[in-house]
């Protein structure tokens, strides 16, 4: 009620809130990534525009990491599985999050995505391959420990200024399709590394061709930083 | 089109926050966003007209606070200046972001009986 006369007319109180909108998704992603520390298994998310080689990069990691590291990916598709499909056949273990008309992969879908691959808890690295889209999925945090975005060479010199979200929160930009470079003389490779000097604190970049194998070995080898040793978890004691 | 899950996430916030409060009715609901949120302010006010009729925010407007970006230097050399690489004149240091990514819910005003 009115405090000032007692009238009875109601109170139009403000309460300050200064909250994420996304804590809901946020308090999910955090979940997640309490799950990938305890099982210790690298989870990276990868992201780029429709097109841009994501899962091309994947069955090439496949070819030269399968053997060593137990690697399975989530693959998000807007209506179809062929991206899982494509990865399986590469070798790897994978399930597909079709999200229908939804344009990018929240921490929810994560986490359900992973009860429906238990495998999950005994992997190396879990890749999420997010929905083709070079705004949505930046918003959302899934739990993951690095972002790593696919440019592929044919999108032009400009896309980190136009896409600034998306790359300022990329810990590494894998430069695809380099095999077509030479096809291609309006873009220089030097004038993409500008560009994401001006977006990226630390601009990280890989030039990788999926179809070569140039540069593959490079990428395999920023991936083997982000491993997180495994405690020995059998100990074999005095075999009789 | 992530604005309308944004918006959605917003609801349940207000929804939350009216029920703790007893509130009966929302009169302003603001949000600050920032420029390298990822989020076009237009499709959110969008959204929001969409989903806010026969609800508690029926009637209240949406305000939109933007956010301009900042990036500094991590040892106090200052801000970065706009179109510069995102590393400090001074020491070299990566820069860090301190302001323009957010999507926050800053203020509601509530009736409350």
């Amino acid at each position: 009620m009115c405090q000032a006369c007692g009238c009875g007319d109601t109170n139009i109180v403000p309460v300050s809130l200064n909250e994420r909108i996304l804590a809901a998704n946020d308090r999910a992603a955090r979940h997640n990534r309490e799950h990938f520390r305890d099982r210790h298994v690298s989870a990276i998310n990868l992201m780029g525009s429709p097109g841009a080689g994501k899962t091309a990069v994947l069955e090439a990691t496949a070819r030269m990491l399968g053997s060593q590291a137990r690697i399975g990916v989530l693959a998000g598709d807007l209506a179809t599985d062929h991206d899982a499909q494509r990865i399986r056949a590469a070798g790897l273990v994978a399930e597909s999050i079709t999200t229908g008309t939804a344009c990018h992969l929240d921490a929810e879908m994560i986490h359900k995505g992973l009860h429906r691959m238990p495998e999950w808890r005994t992997f190396d690295y879990l890749f999420i391959e997010n929905v083709g889209n070079l705004v949505c999925p930046a918003v959302y945090d899934l739990g993951q420990d690095v972002n790593v975005v696919a440019l592929s060479v044919t999108e032009g010199e400009d896309k980190p200024l136009k896409y600034p979200t998306m790359f300022q929160k990329a810990d590494l930009v894998l430069l695809t399709k380099i095999d077509l470079l030479p096809h291609l003389p309006e873009v220089r490779v030097e004038a993409i590394r500008e560009n994401l000097s001006l977006v990226m604190p630390v601009p990280r970049m890989l030039s990788v061709s999926a179809r070569t194998g140039e540069g593959i070995d490079q990428w395999v080898h920023w991936l083997e930083g982000l491993r997180v040793p495994r405690p020995c978890e059998h100990v074999i004691v005095g075999a009789l | 089109m992530h604005e309308y899950s944004i918006i959605q996430a917003l609801f349940g916030q207000i929804r939350d926050t009216a029920r703790a409060r007893g509130a009966v009715a929302v009169h302003r609901v603001t949000i600050q966003i920032g420029e390298i949120a990822g989020v076009e302010v237009e499709l959110l006010r969008t959204a929001y007209d969409l989903f806010r009729d026969r609800t508690i925010c029926q009637h209240a407007p949406l305000e939109v606070e933007a956010v301009a970006v900042r990036w500094t230097c991590p040892d106090g050399h200052g801000d970065i200046k706009r179109g510069h690489a995102l590393v400090c004149s001074v020491c070299a240091r990566p820069a860090r972001l301190v302001a323009g990514d957010e999507i926050v819910l800053k203020q509601l005003e509530l009736e409350v009986p």
